[in-house]
């Protein structure tokens, strides 16, 4: 248990080993070890920032599926609407159709009335002038009592 | 074992295979304590250089291997261990140190795994080293002694690297005035500059113990532990040489219980070792004492 050079020895081994640790353990060890810290930050900050989006698309989705049902039930009130004017603008239209058809009909119904009471008024005062003939015995001139044969069926 | 009274094995255990020059000339080994003591101090103890170096070289190696590797991705079992000590020596660097010094920590880091891995060569039973010294060298006296911490030239030696270190530091800090006047004007200081001047001579008494017990405790200190817990160990192994059973039978159970707790106590002297030279450094970095 003597001093002596080991003293010396030791410390020169000792700053070397120190020097050593310095240049060559030291910084790179610590580098990496704060590059992981930066990782692991910045891989939190992702995390949470991936959770905000999340929570906002979340959102999103909510309010884009409100919009379309409520879309959806705009559009279906809609064609009930639609189909209920379609509905009365059909009956109306038959309604008129039937109206127009059956002018019509009365029309013609009075036209032939008409007609037939023409062919039925000539014939009667040709009937008439025929009886006439025969009860008088004697022909009448046609020309001459025409106007009269006229007048009489005018009235009938 | 060599030796066969109690007192010769124990002082055998305690000498240290010195190289040196004997005083008839001619370099050479001791081979008792008395040449040892003669060579002075140009000696060398060669198994406390030879062991701490070794266990340096496997610090180094080892934590340059884990550094080359370091990825900051998903680190393999040795970045990961190398890991865990860096962060506690950085921790333990950050609590204590405020300025910024690149030195600082690495130095931190060295000493507290060298001086762990040599203090943990305590806890390799005191004979199969030395057994192993006298096979190899075929001398069946030549002293061995492998616990490098139990030897005053290895703990002072790293000591006064130290204290280079802060007195490096509070003269570079506060330059070379501020260092004298930190050790010459404080703690009795007065305006009056005859009374002032005065009271130099006791300042500087009273500072330069305190910087100089720096080095002194921090190297005694883990010496003194060190040394005790090996003579104890050696003490341990007395018994087995006794002879008697039931004294064999006590050592093997000290043995162990001792081994138990000599694990607490290297760790705690690397770890004071390391903690204190980084509070001295801190306190070499500070402005106003």
């Amino acid at each position: 248990m003597n001093i002596n050079a080991t003293l010396i020895g030791q410390s020169v081994a000792f700053l070397i080993f120190v020097l050593f640790c310095m240049k060559f353990v030291w910084p790179p060890v610590i580098a990496a070890l704060h590059e992981r810290q930066k990782k692991i930050a910045d891989g939190l900050d992702a995390a949470s920032r991936a959770a905000r989006d999340l929570e906002l698309a979340h959102e999103k989705v909510g309010q884009q599926l409100r919009e379309a049902k409520a879309q959806a039930a705009e559009i279906i009130e809609q064609a009930k609407k639609r189909g209920n004017q379609i509905v009365e603008e059909a009956v109306e239209k038959a309604r008129i159709d039937a109206d127009r058809v059956k002018v019509q009909a009365q029309a013609e119904i009075e036209q032939e009335l008409n007609s037939v009471k023409d062919v039925l008024r000539a014939q009667l005062g040709a009937l008439a002038v025929g009886g006439a003939e025969k009860i008088l015995g004697a022909t009448i001139d046609q020309n001459a009592h025409a106007e009269l044969v006229n007048k009489l069926a005018a009235e009938i | 074992m060599a030796e066969t009274t109690a007192s010769g094995y124990i002082q055998h255990h305690l000498q240290n295979l010195t190289f040196g020059q004997h005083p008839t000339g001619g370099w050479g080994f001791a081979h008792t304590a008395a040449e040892a003591k003669e060579m002075g101090f140009w000696a060398f103890h060669v198994d406390t250089l030879g062991w701490s170096v070794a266990l340096g070289l496997i610090f180094v190696l080892l934590f340059r291997m884990a550094a080359k590797k370091a990825t900051s991705g998903q680190p393999g079992a040795l970045q990961n261990f190398v890991e865990v000590l860096v962060e506690f020596v950085d921790g333990s660097v950050k609590d204590s140190f405020h300025g910024r010094s690149p030195v600082i920590a690495p130095l931190a880091l060295t000493i507290f795994v060298w001086v762990f891995l040599m203090n943990a060569v305590d806890l390799i039973p005191v004979d199969w080293i030395p057994q192993v010294a006298m096979l190899i060298s075929g001398d069946a006296h030549i002293p061995f002694r492998a616990v490098s911490t139990t030897d005053p030239n290895a703990t002072l030696g790293m000591a006064l690297s130290v204290f280079a270190l802060i007195i490096f530091y509070s003269i570079k800090v506060k330059g070379i005035g501020g260092f004298i006047g930190e050790l010459t004007l404080h703690p009795f200081g007065s305006k009056n500059i005859f009374v002032q001047a005065l009271l130099i001579p006791v300042n500087f008494l009273l500072e330069f113990v305190t910087l100089i017990a720096k080095p002194i405790s921090l190297a005694l200190r883990l010496f003194g532990n060190m040394y005790a817990g090996e003579l104890v160990f050696i003490l341990i192994a007395v018994m087995f040489g006794s002879g008697l059973l039931w004294l064999s039978g006590l050592g093997v159970v000290l043995q162990w219980a001792w081994a138990v707790f000599h694990i607490l106590i290297i760790t705690l002297q690397a770890f004071i070792f390391m903690m204190l030279t980084i509070v001295y450094l801190s306190m070499a970095h500070e402005e106003n004492h």
